[in-house]
């Protein structure tokens, strides 16, 4: 099952070069009221965190004449946001921050009617990989001690995660398949209980954005094995990939933001314009370095590219989950 | 009262079995060694509200709850008056949020509790129902960041001009 | 003493002319956010948080901290003032808060409250000063079987809530129950009860919405009818000497409440996932449990205000612990105050007390001072809410429903809900004719979606063995007091039921 972004990534680069100097387009287009800034999950998350920096940063710089108002609607995996801007009634004010949830809900859930191909591709801001984490106490320190763990305890290894059919349950059941383990999983509400039990030893092991975990690994309570990303992170320069351990497999979270469906190329291309210049605010690089984000620029054509892909890719991962 | 009360509570038992009956979309059952299913939850705590609701009826029977030994009506013709005016005008006002904006709704509705079911006189009616809604948007527009729906796009010039001044 | 030392400078850098400023100002807005039906301290810190990149962080915590404790005395007053609970910490202050109100006291029930959330406030704090580090590790202990078995233990207090009709007060909270359930089903991430197929239902059912929809379009649809459209405004004038008088009684008759409510809060408070919306509740249902004479509550006892809004304050200081120690957000409020100290260039996680003291210290040291600057600006609203009661109720009736659908939408974004509230509404006004008591199922909706995931991952854990909830040190204590304390009234009342009976003359 392959799953890297390296030769998109690549291409990737070799775009931020020439798209460096701003496209000095005119502007000609400005919005005319509050832009709906929804945001598809609950008030805490991840994505939750980057919304309100992009929010921040955008004000900071002054960059919208009118402001970005974040609305959280996380409900049903994201469903409701989905829903909300698919029906927006003002689609050039309507933008949406995403997550991988943008691909699996509207495949686990075809009923809503959704096609994201509609929506209008805005801007990738980067790409957030995901790590297995355990306890420091449990004195694992590799992969290897890790399976060999699980395998003892036949099925009764405890795993926290964000639910079935998310991205962290995606990872656990790629390495359940790919090393024959079996983990008894717990899902939860959000990311930061996941670390929360964690860190109280509730459950055993977590796969977690380093972003949800970093605190405690500094303060040395989480230790991380291995990274599901295409290198080694830059922040844990010790921790293997899968890819070395010779599994192709690696998993990302988008973090990007997209327009309702219908919105249209002049507003488009304010938005574009305004979140190119949030990308390359010292924030935003400062934040894709801390929190261990990889940076994954796109224009819109790759964007769309990159979503019939993911689609694809996240329909057999979601088969092979058995939804 | 008393024929109220068993009807309420017969409405209530059709929509407690409406709500097992959606419950069994997931399993209800004790899944061995992994716990309840996802629709077992809802689907005895429904089973529950409908036993209840075959208790209130026992009761009634006995005339052992107060509405069920009582012999006023549900509502006497002021109470169906009065509901219909205010309760009807709350649905008009909340129908008109999609019309004519969320504003233009609170300035009709006021006006009309005012100056109808309130009789207060025209001065007094016309401004606060002209002044509430401008307040509202100042603050929630302006302080608080937050849009209400602007309703069909006939309003759009005035908002347009609305938003220009705050921001 | 270094943890003094470090309290001291907090509070002196809150102090500085400029920051004491920004808490007056952060307090009032707080205040009046807080007041508004809908919304609370969360709308408040979101649109604070851009701008903190324009003001130095010292005084954006600061400003934070204002604004947030500014919130939390805020709720009581929609609580007592218009009836209807602007979030669901404020639930229980209704109970007596509202028929003080309705017998022309509305002052010595602010007056109660706003007194009953200093202390707990300033109870909380010295506790967070004092024992952080320790609590963080209690805390930490606690995991999905030990939340469950405090809901059941909040479940119990429940019994002694509803009215004296027994199946209707079941009724009522497992509907509750039912409501908080629609929407996903966490476990297994399958769409439930996604009622009549509409996908309105797919993002669940708020508390606000059932909240705002029984009290705010319910109860005052109900009170108009009762009253044939004219409350007579029994509010008397408020003077000085008149608020001295209440703070004395209000002193005198709620302070068990107070203390009742300030200790128990804080401990539910710094729990993960508990938070202040049980806390409020088990204080007030202890209140009453411990009290010479529970059949005064809910008829306007200063204790049942004083009980809750003290846990309330309590706990929700107590919910900063998680964040600042362990770096998890308690409430939706925090968790948005974690997403300002990302952009501060903070790290939250167990190193933050540790690496940032200044800005900790700062934090702590500003919650002492926007807890005294609240009280006191508190108290000198107080008037002109009174004020505000006294106005006709021919104009109090329509603010109020249009405050209250204003508030809904602002809280919740979409119409969907707006028509949910007015259908709750016209729903809940039938039901309360026929004597169906509704607070049991407001407080339901906001309890059931803690307690069912958490019964269900208890159960993943143990392979679906229910011993789990007797066998752990901490779930097991808590879980058999909890069930003593709801079988215990049954019993009893079972066997009443049985002497009337006997005796062959219907209760």
């Amino acid at each position: 099952m392959s799953f890297t972004k390296g030769g998109v990534f690549k291409a990737a680069c070799a775009a931020l070069i020439v798209l460096s100097p701003l496209p000095a387009v005119a502007q000609d287009w400005e919005p005319r009221r509050p832009i709906d800034f929804t945001i598809m999950a609950g008030a805490g998350g991840g994505a939750d965190q980057i919304a309100r920096f992009l929010q921040s940063v955008a004000e900071r710089y002054d960059l919208t004449n009118r402001p970005l108002v974040p609305t959280n609607r996380g409900g049903g995996s994201g469903a409701e946001a989905l829903l909300h801007v698919n029906s927006a009634s003002d689609p050039d004010h309507t933008i949406l921050v995403t997550l991988n949830s943008f691909f699996t809900t509207p495949i686990r859930q075809d009923n809503l009617g959704i096609d994201i191909q509609t929506f209008t591709p805005v801007a990738m801001m980067g790409v957030d990989p995901f790590v297995l984490w355990v306890h420091v106490d449990s004195g694992i320190t590799s992969l290897d001690q890790w399976l060999e763990t699980v395998r003892g305890m036949n099925g009764d290894y405890v795993m926290g995660g964000t639910g079935t059919g998310q991205e962290d349950s995606i990872v656990i059941a790629y390495m359940s398949d790919a090393f024959d383990i079996s983990v008894n999983y717990i899902p939860y509400d959000g990311g930061g209980a996941v670390a929360r039990d964690l860190a109280g030893q509730q459950i055993m092991a977590t796969v977690n954005n380093p972003a949800e975990a970093k605190g405690f690994y500094e303060a040395g309570q989480f230790v991380p094995l291995v990274a599901f990303s295409d290198e080694r992170l830059p922040a844990y320069p010790d921790v293997p990939t899968m890819i070395e351990m010779g599994h192709d497999f690696s998993y990302y979270n988008q973090r990007a933001v997209v327009g309702a469906p219908g919105m249209s190329d002049e507003a488009a291309a304010y938005y574009q314009d305004v979140f190119t210049q949030i990308y390359e605010s010292d924030e935003w690089q400062a934040y894709l370095e801390s929190e261990s984000l990889s940076p994954l620029w796109m224009d819109a054509e790759q964007q769309r590219a990159y979503w019939a892909t993911q689609v694809e890719t996240h329909r057999a991962l979601l088969a092979a989950l058995g939804e | 009262m008393r024929k109220g009360e068993i009807v309420t509570a017969g409405v209530l038992a059709l929509f407690s079995i409406y709500l097992m009956w959606k419950s069994t979309e997931l399993p209800i059952g004790y899944v061995s060694g992994r716990g309840p299913g996802g629709g077992a939850w809802p689907f005895w705590l429904s089973a529950i509200m409908l036993a209840c609701c075959g208790m209130i009826a026992w009761n009634w029977w006995r005339r052992t709850s107060p509405p069920s030994q009582s012999d006023e009506p549900f509502l006497d013709a002021y109470g169906w008056r009065m509901v219909i005016f205010v309760g009807g005008g709350v649905i008009v006002f909340v129908a008109l949020i999609e019309v004519i904006s969320m504003y233009g709704a609170i300035a009709v509705f006021l006006f009309y509790y005012l100056r109808f079911l309130g009789r207060h006189g025209w001065g007094l009616s016309l401004g606060l129902s002209l002044a509430t809604p401008i307040l509202f948007f100042f603050f929630f527009e302006g302080a608080m960041q937050i849009t209400m729906p602007t309703g069909l796009s006939f309003t759009d010039p005035v908002f347009d001009i609305l938003y220009e001044i705050i921001y | 003493m270094e943890i003094l030392s470090l309290l001291g400078d907090g509070m002196l850098l809150a102090l500085q002319p400029l920051n004491l400023m920004l808490i007056i100002v952060g307090v009032t807005i707080g205040l009046f956010i807080g007041a508004m039906p809908g919304l609370g301290s969360v709308n408040g810190v979101a649109i604070l948080l851009p701008i903190t990149f324009l003001v130095p962080p010292s005084g954006a915590i600061i400003f934070l901290a204002a604004i947030y404790y500014g919130a939390m005395y805020g709720g009581a007053i929609s609580s007592i003032t218009l009836g209807i609970p602007g979030a669901s910490t404020a639930v229980a202050t209704t109970f007596d808060g509202r028929p003080l109100a309705r017998q022309g006291r509305a002052s010595l029930a602010l007056v109660t409250a706003a007194i009953a959330s200093f202390i707990g406030g300033t109870v909380a704090n010295v506790f967070f000063t004092a024992f952080a580090p320790l609590l963080a590790s209690v805390a930490l202990s606690f995991g999905p079987p030990e939340i469950f078995a405090l809901m059941l233990l909040a479940f119990a207090t429940f019994v002694g809530l509803g009215g004296d009709d027994i199946p209707k007060t079941i009724f009522s909270i497992c509907f509750g129950l039912v409501l908080g359930a629609i929407g996903f089903d966490q476990i297994s991430g399958a769409p439930r009860l996604v009622l009549f197929d509409i996908n309105g239902f797919l993002q669940g059912i708020g508390f606000l919405v059932l909240a705002i929809g029984v009290y705010g379009i319910g109860e005052m649809l109900w009170t108009i009818e009762q009253s044939r459209g004219d409350v007579e405004s029994t509010t008397p004038k408020m003077t000085m000497k008149g608020m001295a008088a209440d703070t004395a009684e209000s002193m005198r008759r709620g302070w068990k409440g107070t203390a009742i409510g300030s200790i128990l809060g804080f401990f539910v408070g710094i729990l993960p996932a508990a938070g202040a919306t049980p806390a409020s509740l088990m204080s007030y249902g202890v209140a009453k449990m411990v009290s010479r004479n529970p059949k005064d509550y809910g008829r306007g006892n200063p204790d049942g205000v004083a009980a809750p809004e003290a846990a309330n304050n309590s706990a929700s200081t107590g919910s900063m612990l998680p964040m600042l120690t362990l770096g998890i957000p308690g409430s939706p409020t925090t968790a948005i105050l974690l997403g300002g100290m990302v952009i501060w260039g903070l790290v939250p996680g167990p190193m933050l007390f540790v690496n940032e003291t200044e800005f900790v210290w700062g934090l702590i040291g500003s919650f002492y001072i926007s807890n005294i600057a609240a009280v006191l600006i508190n108290l000198a609203f107080i008037p002109v809410f009174i004020w505000m009661l006294r106005m006709p109720f021919t104009i109090l009736a329509p603010m109020i429903f249009v405050l209250s659908i204003a508030g809904g939408f602002a809280a919740t974004r979409d119409m969907f809900d707006i028509w949910l509230i007015v259908i709750f509404g016209l729903g809940a006004f039938v039901l309360r004719r026929f004597d169906y008591p509704l607070a049991p199922a407001v407080l339901a909706i906001v309890l059931g979606p803690i307690a069912e995931p958490t019964l269900r991952q208890s159960l993943l854990l143990s392979s679906g063995d229910p011993s789990i909830f007797f066998t752990r040190p901490v779930a097991g204590p808590i879980t058999v007091v909890a069930l003593i304390l709801i079988l215990l009234p049954l019993l009893k009342l079972l066997r009443r039921g049985k002497a009337a009976e006997g005796a062959g003359r219907p209760s």
